[in-house]
């Protein structure tokens, strides 16, 4: 560790961190599903490097501790760690809310109502599509539709809220109607419509998945119209295509700001996705606690405040707003962490950034690059 | 991100209903900050005083009325003022799907 006076930014500035309120705990990379889009990064961890459930009882300590909230137990499918109901009662126990989210892929009817008696308080559920064909093509793996369907009755039997996360991109996005008709019928408080996030694995898949201008504009008529229909019934979160805005989306609500996530082997990151800038070095909580790596590190530091930005960003109303948008987004589409996240309507990439979407988005790819660990997984 | 909603939108509760927190829904102490927080799927909703007074009287046995004249009562304010609080704070919590009303018996 290096001796630092104060805080700082990547550029020496002083910084103030505040205190996160959620943190995502992406417990196993292992999934039975292969969606082309996963958020996963590319490099997946594999089973042996796990942490295992003591270590993650410490950390949701330590995480409440800090200030911490919610978490989100995700993965990879959570469910295929055995010791999931172990893990969720120790962050109950920490006093921290549990958002379950899954696919429902592997998860019995017996084993939701042990993870009930540990203490889910919250299920949130992953669609790809609408019924199997879709579904089933999507995800990659045959059958998964009939096994979610049959999960999702046993959420409603059990009682837990549920929320339907449907994952849209250019060849669904013109079922988003079935979709929101789909999580009324099973009941869920709120569908989170989220469009394709091109890092990843999604960013291998951009000329199967770019929704094209036509469908952006469509579906931000149909969310609309939604929420008036279903206002007090279903609540409607929707995550735009930010490719075709006019501003970018203010990620994690600002780097280091309210969320961090901690990876299946302990890794701690700003974003699910910081791993794609190459040069940034993250802790792990097998050797610090997460309080000395949220206040301490590099990583979580970098890109705090707004000191660190250049322009068109330094000068801009919007930078409290927007944070200059997704620094993974800057890295992937200017090769610069730095920069102001190229969606922007006033980066000097914007142009650029539009045509090669449009272009992805006119291809008429329908075959995807499944997400796979490599083999020995 | 807010849905653009009609400007006099119907009203979601009435005076006779019955508000509750439903399962998944609770109020918490948030002990690092020293504030009262409403935990919710995905969301902690960070409470001051008035809102958290309102919450504590949910106990899905009384109605909107009768809580609004209990409110009135203790903090020694008019009714209609604390009715009309009452109905905007909760109808907020009604459209983020954190309160229910209960089905008429």
């Amino acid at each position: 560790m290096k001796d630092h006076p104060a805080p700082h930014d990547i550029d020496g500035n002083a910084v103030t961190p505040g205190l996160p309120m959620a943190m995502l705990a992406e417990i196993t990379h292992r999934c039975p599903l292969a969606c082309p889009y996963c958020s996963n990064p590319v490099e997946l961890t594999r089973a042996q490097a796990e942490l295992p459930a003591e270590d993650w009882a410490r950390v949701f300590g330590e995480a409440a501790g800090l200030g911490v909230l919610q978490v989100h137990i995700s993965g990879g499918e959570p469910g295929a760690r055995r010791d999931l109901a172990q893990i969720v009662a120790s962050a109950r126990a920490a006093g921290l809310y549990v958002n379950l989210i899954t696919s429902g892929i592997g998860i019995t009817r017996d084993r939701l109502e042990e993870l009930d008696r540990a203490g889910v308080d919250h299920v949130q559920l992953s669609l790809q599509g609408i019924r199997a064909d879709m579904a089933d093509r999507i995800s990659g793996h045959p059958g998964s539709w009939d096994k979610k369907m049959c999960f999702a009755d046993w959420v409603a039997e059990i009682g837990f809220p549920l929320t339907i996360n449907a994952v849209v991109h250019r060849q669904n996005l013109d079922r988003l109607p079935d979709m929101i008709a789909l999580a009324e019928r099973l009941g869920a408080r709120r569908i989170e419509v989220a469009t394709v996030q091109f890092h990843g694995w999604a960013e291998l898949n951009r000329p199967a998945l770019m929704p094209t201008r036509e469908q952006a504009a469509v579906a931000r008529q149909v969310v609309n119209a939604a929420r008036i229909r279903l206002r007090g019934r279903m609540v409607i979160d929707y995550v735009p295509a930010d490719h075709h805005a006019v501003y970018p989306k203010a990620c994690m609500g600002g780097w280091g700001s309210t969320g961090l996530n901690v990876g299946p082997d302990g890794t701690v990151l700003p974003c699910h996705a910081a791993q794609s800038i190459p040069w940034m070095r993250f802790d792990n909580v097998r050797d610090r606690s997460l309080s000395e790596i949220w206040h301490r590190s590099d990583a979580f530091n970098a890109f705090r405040g707004t000191a660190w930005m250049a322009e068109p960003c330094r000068s801009c109303e919007r930078k409290t707003v927007d944070f200059g948008g997704c620094r993974c987004q800057a890295m992937a589409l200017a090769g610069d962490a730095r920069a102001t996240d190229p969606v922007c309507s006033k980066s000097p990439l914007h142009g650029q950034v539009v045509a090669r979407a449009e272009a992805d988005a006119a291809a008429d790819a329908q075959a995807f690059t499944y997400r796979r660990m490599t083999k020995g997984g | 991100m807010t849905a653009p909603l009609p400007e006099h939108p119907a009203p979601l509760i009435a005076p006779e209903d019955i508000p509750y927190l439903p399962r998944g829904v609770r109020l918490a102490d948030d002990r690092v900050r020293g504030i009262r927080v409403l935990q919710a799927p995905e969301r902690a909703m960070q409470l001051d005083p008035i809102g958290h007074a309102i919450l504590s009287e949910l106990d899905g046995t009384r109605s909107m009325a009768h809580i609004a004249r209990d409110l009135a009562a203790r903090y020694e304010a008019p009714e209609d003022q604390i009715a009309r609080d009452l109905r905007d704070f909760l109808t907020g919590l009604i459209e983020r799907r954190m309160v229910f009303l209960k089905d008429p018996a």
